[in-house]
C-alpha cells in the first residue's frame, strides 16, 4: 500500500518538473529574442559611433554643411530639427490632448464616435509619405505656407497626432472611475472633473505619449522631402528670440530649413567616402537624440507613477 | 458572519430578544429617549413611487420611504436588491451612466425640491447631498486639498475661511489629531481607515444636508470599521445619514431606521429596534436570521 502511495506521489512530482521546465524554456526564449533585438541596436549604434568617430567634436555642431567633408557640420540641421519639433509639439499637444479628452470623456458612445476611433487608430499606420503628399497639397499650395519650418512642423504634427491621441486616451482611461465619482459627488461639473482631476493625474502618461510621438517625428525623412526641404543650407533661420523688443518673433516659421535625417541622406548619397564619415556621425547623434527622448519619457512616467499609485 | 449566527426560526418573543442581543440592537430598544426623539424628527426627504431603470431593466420598483432628519437610516438587503441603486438616486449619481431613467420623486424638505426631476440640475443636488463610497477614494492631492475641494468648487475663495472649514470637517471626521501636522502630505499616504475618514471629512466640509454612505466599511479591517461606526453615530447631530450596508450587525449598531429591500422593492421599513426584534414580514425575518443573502 505504502509503495503505491509513493509511486503516485512520484508521478505527481514528475509532472511538476515537466511543467516548470516549460516555464524556464519560455523565459529563455523571451530573453533570446530580447537580446537579439537589443544586440542589433547596440551593434548599429556602435558601428555608427566607430565610423563617425573622426568627426565628433564641437566644430561638427557649430559648422554649416560644406563642400569639403572635414569642414562640414550639422549646425543648420540640428537647429532646423529643434525648431520643427517646437512647432510639432505646439500643434500636436493641444490638438491631440483635446481630441482625446473629447473622445474619452465627452463623446457619446455611438457609431459616429466608433468610426472616428477606428480611423484614429488606422491613421497611426498610414505610411508617412502619404502625410507628405497631403502636406504638399494642403500646406504648401493651398495654404501657401511654402517649404517652411511651419509646413514641416504641421506635417509632423499630423503624423504623430494619432499616436498622441491613442496614448492620451490610454492615460485618461487609467484614472479610476472612483476618483471621477468622488469629484462629481462634491458637485463638480464635467469640465472641473477633467481639468482638476483627470488631466493632472494622467499628465505622466500624456507626456510619455507625446515624447514617444516626437521621437518618431524626429527621424522622419519622407514627408519632409516631399514638402521640399532643402538638403544644403548654409544659413540659419531668423532666431526666434532676440535682444530687442518684442524679443520674440515668428518670422522663422516661414524660413526654409533642413533637418537631421535629410542632412544625413544628403551626405550618404555623395560619392566622396569622406562624407560617409559625416553621415555616420550625424546618424549616431540622431540615434542618441531619440534614445535620450525615450529615456526622458521613461523617467517622466516613473516620476508620476511614484507620486500617484491608486 | 452567517456561520456565527444561530439559525433560529419562528417569531417567539424570547427568540426575538436573543436575536436582538446577537445583532447588537438591544441598546437601541433600551434607549427610549432616543427612540421618542426619532419618532418626532421631521421628515428630511420622501421618496414617492420611485422607479428607476437601467435601459429597459427596472432596478427599483415603486419605492416609498420617509427619511427622518438627523437620523441614521440603513438600507439592507441581499446583493442586487437595489439598495445601492436607491442610494445613488439621492445624489443623481446615475446621471453619469447613459440610458438611465428615474420616475416618481424624491422630495427634499424643507424646500420641496424633487431631486430626481429632469429640470433639477444634478450639480445642484450634489452640492446639497454628500456621498462616501465603498472603497476609500481620496484624490492624489494633499490632505488639505482633499477636504478643501468641495469648498473650492462651490466658489469659496477666502483662504482663511477655507482653512477654518477644513479644520472643522477634519475634527468632525475624528481625523484632525492624526493629520494636523501633515496637512500637506498626500491623502494616499494615509491608512485605509484614515483615508475613509478623510473622504468623510471631504464630504462634510461643504455641510451637506444628507450624507450618503455606500458600504463605507466593506474595504476596512474591524478596528477601522469600529471607528467609522462610532463616527457615524456622532454625525447624527449634524446631518441626516443614509447608509447602505451588507453587514446586518452594522445596521443594527448604527441606525435608527432600517429599510429592508429585495428585488428592487422596499419590503419593510421601520425603527431599527423593531426590524431586528419583531419584523412584520416573513422575508425580512428570513433575511436577518440568515436564511438567504
Amino acid at each position: 500500500m505504502a509503495g503505491a502511495v509513493e509511486t503516485a506521489r512520484a508521478q505527481l512530482y514528475a509532472s511538476v518538473g515537466r511543467r516548470k521546465l516549460l516555464d524556464r524554456l519560455f523565459v529563455l526564449l523571451g530573453m533570446c529574442i530580447l537580446f537579439a533585438a537589443l544586440l542589433t541596436l547596440a551593434v548599429l549604434f556602435l558601428n555608427l559611433v566607430h565610423d563617425g568617430a573622426g568627426r565628433f567634436g564641437w566644430d561638427f555642431f557649430t559648422s554649416f554643411p560644406s563642400r569639403i567633408a572635414t569642414r562640414a557640420g550639422i549646425l543648420s540641421a540640428w537647429v532646423g530639427t529643434s525648431l520643427v519639433m517646437l512647432v510639432t509639439v505646439a500643434v500636436a499637444m493641444p490638438m491631440g490632448v483635446a481630441a482625446a479628452i473629447y473622445l474619452e470623456e465627452y463623446a457619446p458612445k455611438n457609431w459616429v464616435t466608433a468610426i472616428i476611433e477606428i480611423n484614429v487608430t488606422n491613421l497611426a499606420g498610414v505610411p508617412s509619405i502619404i502625410y507628405g503628399l497631403l502636406a504638399l497639397g494642403l500646406f504648401v499650395y493651398k495654404m501657401s505656407l511654402g517649404e517652411s519650418i511651419a509646413t514641416a512642423g504641421l506635417t509632423l504634427a499630423l503624423l504623430i497626432l494619432p499616436i498622441v491621441i491613442v496614448a492620451t486616451r490610454e492615460a485618461l482611461r487609467a484614472v479610476p472611475r472612483s476618483i471621477r465619482e468622488a469629484a462629481y459627488a462634491l458637485g463638480a461639473t464635467q469640465w472641473e472633473v477633467t481639468a482638476h482631476h483627470v488631466l493632472p493625474y494622467s499628465t505622466g502618461g500624456i507626456l510619455t505619449g507625446m515624447i514617444i510621438g516626437l521621437s518618431r517625428a524626429i527621424g522622419e525623412t519622407a514627408p519632409i522631402i516631399t514638402i521640399g526641404a532643402l538638403a544644403f543650407i548654409a544659413f540659419l533661420p531668423t532666431p526666434p528670440l532676440s535682444g530687442d523688443f518684442p524679443y520674440v518673433n515668428f518670422t522663422w516659421l516661414s524660413d526654409s530649413f533642413t533637418v537631421m535625417p535629410i542632412q544625413m541622406f544628403n551626405w550618404v548619397s555623395r560619392p566622396d567616402p569622406a562624407f560617409q564619415v559625416n553621415a555616420a556621425a550625424a546618424g549616431a547623434i540622431l540615434l542618441g537624440m531619440t534614445l535620450l527622448m525615450n529615456g526622458v519619457a521613461i523617467y517622466v512616467r516613473y516620476r508620476f507613477r511614484k507620486k500617484i499609485n491608486w | 458572519m452567517t456561520s456565527e449566527r444561530p439559525l433560529k426560526i419562528g417569531p417567539e418573543a424570547g427568540e426575538a430578544e436573543d436575536r436582538a442581543v446577537q445583532m447588537g440592537a438591544v441598546h437601541l430598544s433600551g434607549d427610549e429617549a432616543r427612540r421618542n426623539a426619532a419618532a418626532a424628527a421631521p421628515i428630511k426627504a420622501r421618496a414617492t413611487n420611485l422607479d428607476f431603470y437601467y435601459g429597459n431593466f427596472q432596478a427599483l420598483k415603486s419605492i416609498n420611504i420617509d427619511i427622518r432628519e438627523k437620523q441614521v437610516t440603513a438600507l439592507i438587503g441581499p446583493s442586487g436588491c437595489g439598495k445601492s441603486t436607491f442610494l445613488r438616486c439621492f445624489n443623481r449619481m446615475h446621471d453619469l451612466t447613459p440610458g438611465t431613467r428615474y420616475e416618481g420623486s424624491i422630495t427634499l424638505f424643507p424646500d420641496d425640491t424633487n431631486l430626481v426631476a429632469r429640470n433639477v440640475d444634478p450639480i445642484e443636488v450634489r452640492m446639497r447631498i454628500g456621498m462616501v463610497f465603498q472603497k476609500p477614494n481620496p484624490f492624489p492631492k494633499s490632505i488639505f486639498e482633499n477636504v478643501a475641494y468641495g469648498l473650492r468648487v462651490s466658489g469659496r475663495r477666502s483662504r482663511v475661511g477655507i482653512a477654518e472649514e477644513v479644520e472643522k470637517a477634519l475634527r468632525h471626521a475624528a481625523l484632525w489629531d492624526e493629520v494636523k501636522d501633515r496637512l500637506d502630505s498626500s491623502g494616499l499616504s494615509l491608512s485605509g481607515g484614515q483615508q475613509q475618514r478623510l473622504c468623510i471629512a471631504r464630504a462634510l466640509a461643504t455641510r451637506p444636508e444628507i450624507l450618503l454612505f455606500d458600504e463605507p466599511t466593506s474595504a476596512l479591517d474591524p478596528i477601522a470599521t469600529a471607528r467609522i461606526e462610532e463616527l457615524i453615530a456622532t454625525l447624527r447631530d449634524e446631518v441626516t445619514v443614509i447608509i447602505v450596508t451588507h453587514n446586518m450587525q452594522q445596521a443594527a449598531r448604527v441606525s435608527d431606521y432600517t429599510a429592508f429591500m429585495y428585488l428592487g422593492e422596499l419590503v419593510e421599513f421601520d425603527a431599527t429596534s423593531r426590524i431586528f426584534t419583531n419584523p412584520g414580514k416573513k422575508a425580512t425575518e428570513d433575511y436577518i436570521t440568515g436564511r438567504y443573502g
